[in-house]
């Protein structure tokens, strides 16, 4: 690959896993009580995109990552002391509403638009990174209309790897039910590619990368576009956590082989 | 006045997150700082508490994963945050407000974690506040952790001053280490022989090197110096064995021996030969004084991360009480509130959760002002320097100008040319600074981690008998252990509290108290509700004690206030420590106030916040005052003699017969005079009633301190009701 990808990572912030979510109507549809005060985390999803996207960009001479967030500025500040320290990016800012139920024709729009924005982007050596999912509301079409909208059409979800060739054509590895991959060769750039986990683990904070990316995060905050998502017609009739499950049993003293034999025997349910 | 208005705000919506804050404590335009925050806190909920979890608290040997947990901390920028960016660090500027932050994050997991990353800034702060350009050079970059492509270890330091009983511990002013003459050729460097005997070292275990407090043994060496003493020096660098401590124990203690030759330009800050005889440039204890100012601060902020860690746990803890009973069905009150249904529960966690914020807002508002008072002290040195001043006597003497226009500042009515030209003066802005800050830092290092370790024992009491196993969610056994070590290393009380009997009755803080007065004033005119008023007055009757015993003599004619009458010294100290905390508390609430609604996140239910920060001053401010309100007044009638049913006291009571008499013209005295005498008997109780010379002011204060509590209860009831309301996550964001 001559001059390197420019790798272009769509991620959205999402209250902290750990926090109490509970749903509530909002003037403008549902969404979780207390959303704006809790402490927000970048999508886990979309952060397993970043890791592999800076990974990759290490790997590739010449490329470069940009960070593509939409979310209350306010709040993607607070995210970006944590983020920014963990790999090397540009941030692109897009200042808009929180929560998992605004509708995904709007927000694709509004990342496209940002996308196209950005100066000096080849489409030609973009990918376009994602999360395959969301630990908010995920509605499971937000990064495919993304890519139609910049006319990307070499799509892939689910992806846990990607494997690159001197060419700039890459082997994708896709998930396909039953625990196996489907496993794709593509042309090169440009491509959008969704991420499930990948394999690398969450970078340590680093304070000097951190002030590194910062340098470019502050003024990307002050001068991001301010953008209403359309609704479109979309509305809920009803919002509800899932239901917790709980299907553990104490057993002592139950010997290795019948462990063994009752775990087989729920796999194959 | 108080507030008497009940508030239609609600209960606050949720803890208090980031951004609330980095408001309270100024630092929301600092994102050098937000980061390292965040990458402290990181290490702390990750890394060290699961090795809390796992145990490792319960050795007090050096292992493996306690030296991997000081590389996790050079990872994270914890280790470079004292350094300058040049040096390998990422702040630029004074940094006692990052180091204090730091601190903050990882004692809310682990006080011994803190101790062992302040341990190796503790022990560069002597090269750093004292040494030459060539030692601060060398040693800070050699203990910044390495850079990308650099092979080499991070070097560690202790700081080994304290030493084996009987010398240095309480009075660090006598050593028993020894520095001597070992060699000393024509024209080359003298080599020197250190003794030096240390004990309860931090960081001994891994350190490379060590910054030693020692006195001269030797004719041809003039007093005391600190020394760096480094692994590879010919001789003997033992590091001792363990201390078997019973806290903090993820940082290394021992008790190492040093028998080391070193060059003398290894000695803080350089040296001169004057008539052959080494002159060290500082004594130890001009270095130890310069460091230990600061880093006083950050051990008191670590007391204060710890109760405000606490209310979490305990408020989940509480309020699942009983869930899991099968007599307690899911949706009654008893399933949703816990031991919260009793009022009891809510209001001692909310003394635990007020003291934890006036203790946080008292530490960081020091730290602050150290931040402020550092460029400050260079530039007053380089001016010294440039006058030709030299020695502590001297700069003393040349300071006093300067200290009579700070004073003129502070009291005058100026004109604005004049008041101009007095606050750019960078001299009047130093010694202005440093009163404060003389006063400031021990008051941190005594209340917070004094009041802090009592407050502590409170929370573990709220968990019941959980409180005291090891699986107590946020390991507040540890923490309330942890408290007691952090009230006595870096100084004990005592040391604390001396300190404050001459810093607090200079001139200068004086006068700056005395507008600290006005300034809580006119904040309760404009809001009522924080208790600043109260507090207004609370720091009024201790001015006036202050003044009633630095005049006054006790009954057998001797003075009240002298530097060997602690009982009378100590508890002023004491009392002025509540008074400081709440005040700091009072200006960050008000700073919320005036930048909160500026800030997206914070402006969302920006009101229920703010009503219950100023509710925890309230109520903060109510204990303050009932503490300074009982302290002053033994001390105002404690030093006199009761009068006794003798003839003396006889002269002030009433015979029964005169009363009869003076029943006719003045009615209705018979029925107030207690002290009646009446045919050679008395009432029953210890003597006539006292009176006390002055006493009639002292007790017009204490009467308007009693009806400014006025409010105070109403607003404990409404923080009440945030902690019973208030959302907490559904689990705590590290392992117990």
């Amino acid at each position: 690959m001559a001059n390197g990808f420019q790798i272009v990572v769509c991620a959205s912030i999402v209250p902290d896993p750990l926090q109490t979510l509970e749903p509530a109507a909002g003037a403008n549809g549902p969404g979780l009580k207390n959303e704006m005060m809790l402490p927000a985390v970048l999508d886990p999803w979309a952060a397993a995109g970043l890791y592999e996207a800076a990974n990759l960009a290490a790997k590739q001479a010449g490329s470069k990552v940009y960070l593509v967030s939409l979310g209350p500025k306010a709040k993607l500040q607070q995210v970006m002391m944590t983020v920014a320290q963990k790999v090397p990016f540009e941030l692109v800012a897009v200042d808009g509403p929180l929560g998992g139920f605004t509708d995904a024709q709007a927000t694709a729009a509004a990342l496209a638009e940002a996308i196209a924005a950005i100066p000096g982007l080849e489409r030609e050596r973009m990918l376009l990174f994602g999360g395959w999912e969301s630990a908010s509301r995920g509605a499971g079409v937000t990064m495919q209309v993304v890519g139609e909208r910049l006319g990307v059409t070499d799509q892939f979800q689910g992806v846990d790897q990607i494997t690159v060739d001197a060419d700039g054509s890459f082997e994708v590895l896709e998930r396909v039910e039953g625990g196996k991959h489907q496993v794709s060769v593509c042309a090169g750039a440009p491509a959008v590619l969704g991420w499930a986990t990948g394999s690398l683990p969450e970078p340590r904070n680093n304070p000097q990368v951190g002030m590194a990316n910062m340098r470019g995060v502050m003024p990307a905050l002050q001068k991001a576009k301010s953008v209403k998502l359309d609704a479109n017609g979309l509305s809920y009739v009803s919002v509800s956590l899932p239901k917790q499950q709980r299907e553990t049993r104490l057993v002592k003293d139950m010997p290795e082989d019948e462990i063994a034999r009752e775990i087989v025997a729920w796999i194959e349910e | 006045m108080a507030s008497t208005t009940v508030s239609k705000v609600g209960a606050m919506l949720t803890l208090p997150g980031d951004a609330v804050r980095q408001i309270l404590w100024r630092f929301s335009d600092r994102f050098d700082l937000q980061m390292l925050v965040q990458s402290a806190r990181a290490v702390a909920r990750g890394p060290v508490a699961r090795m809390v979890a796992a145990g490792e608290r319960n050795t007090h040997e050096w292992t493996p994963a306690k030296a991997e947990m000081m590389e996790t901390f050079d990872r994270a920028g914890i280790t470079a945050a004292f350094m300058e960016p040049e040096e390998g660090g990422f702040i630029s500027g004074p940094k006692n407000l990052a180091l204090a932050l730091a601190a903050f994050e990882l004692a809310w997991v682990d006080g011994g974690a803190a101790t062992a990353s302040l341990a190796g800034f503790l022990a560069l702060a002597p090269i750093h506040e004292r040494g030459t350009a060539e030692q601060s050079a060398h040693y800070m970059a050699l203990a910044a952790p390495p850079r990308e492509g650099e092979e080499r270890k991070t070097m560690r330091g202790a700081f080994a001053l304290t030493e084996p009983i009987p010398y240095v511990g309480v009075d660090t002013g006598m050593l028993s280490g020894r520095v001597r003459v070992a060699e000393w050729k024509d024209g080359e460097e003298p080599m020197l022989q250190v003794e030096k005997r240390g004990r309860f070292i931090t960081n001994i275990a891994c350190a490379n090197f060590a910054t030693a407090a020692v006195d001269s043994g030797d004719a041809r060496i003039k007093g005391s110096c600190v020394i760096i003493l480094e692994e590879t020096d010919e001789g003997t660098f033992d590091r001792g064995t363990p201390t078997k401590k019973l806290v903090h124990q993820l940082s290394s203690t021992g008790d190492p021996i040093f028998s080391l030759k070193v060059p003398a330009n290894r000695i803080v800050g350089g040296y001169v030969v004057k008539d052959g005889v080494i002159v060290p440039n500082y004594t130890h204890s001009e270095v130890i004084e310069a460091v230990f100012r600061r880093t006083r601060v950050t051990v008191g902020v670590m007391t204060s991360a710890k109760l405000l860690s606490a209310v979490e746990p305990v408020i989940r803890y509480q309020r699942g009480r009983f869930r899991g009973a099968e007599s307690i069905k899911e949706g009654s009150l008893r399933y949703d509130q816990g031991i919260q249904q009793r009022e009891d529960a809510l209001q001692r966690l909310v003394d635990v959760w007020a003291s934890g914020e006036a203790s946080a807002s008292l530490g960081f508002a020091a730290a602050r002002l150290f931040d402020e008072l550092d460029p400050l002290e260079r530039l007053k040195a380089a001016l010294m320097v440039e006058r030709g001043v030299s020695g502590s006597r001297a700069e003393m003497k040349a300071l006093k100008e300067s200290e009579t226009k700070a004073l003129e500042l502070l009291n005058g009515n100026l004109t604005e040319e004049r008041r101009a030209e007095l606050e750019a003066d960078t001299l009047v802005q130093f010694v202005l600074k440093d009163a404060a800050a003389n006063v400031l830092c021990p008051a941190t290092k005594l209340w917070n981690t004094g009041e802090g370790t009592r407050q502590m024992r409170e929370a573990v009491s709220l968990m019941g008998g959980y409180g005291i196993t090891e699986d107590c969610p946020g390991y507040l056994a540890n923490k309330w252990m942890d408290a007691q070590l952090e009230a006595t290393y870096e100084g004990p009380e005592a040391v604390q509290r001396r300190q404050l009997t001459i810093t607090m009755t200079s001139e200068l803080f004086l006068a700056q108290f005395r507008g600290w007065i006005k300034e809580m004033r006119g904040i309760a005119s404009e809001r009522p509700g924080t208790g600043a008023c109260t507090l207004a007055t609370a720091m009024t009757m201790w001015l006036w004690t202050l003044n009633y015993t630095q005049k006054g003599k006790d009954a057998d004619g001797n003075k009240l206030y002298h530097g060997q009458r602690q009982g009378v010294t100590f508890a002023l100290a004491d009392a002025l420590c509540w008074l400081l905390a709440v005040r700091c508390q009072i200006l960050d609430v008000q700073e919320l106030e005036a930048r909160g609604g500026d800030d997206a996140v914070v402006s969302e239910g920006l009101a229920e916040t703010l009503q219950f920060f100023s509710d925890l001053c309230h109520t903060q401010s109510a204990r303050a005052s009932g503490e300074v309100s009982r302290i002053c007044a033994e001390l105002v009638y404690g030093y006199n003699r009761h009068p006794a049913w003798d003839a003396e006291g006889h002269k002030a009571c009433f015979l029964s017969e005169e009363l009869d008499e003076y029943e006719g013209f003045i009615p209705g005295i018979l029925s107030v005079a207690t002290d009646v005498v009446s045919e050679g008997m008395h009432p029953v109780k210890a003597g006539p009633c006292a009176g006390c010379a002055g006493s009639a002011d002292f007790l017009r204060l204490q009467n308007k301190l009693a009806t400014c509590l006025t409010g105070s209860r109403l607003a404990k009831d409404r923080a009440a009701e945030t902690v019973l309301k208030v959302m907490i996550p559904e689990a705590l964001d590290y392992p117990a």
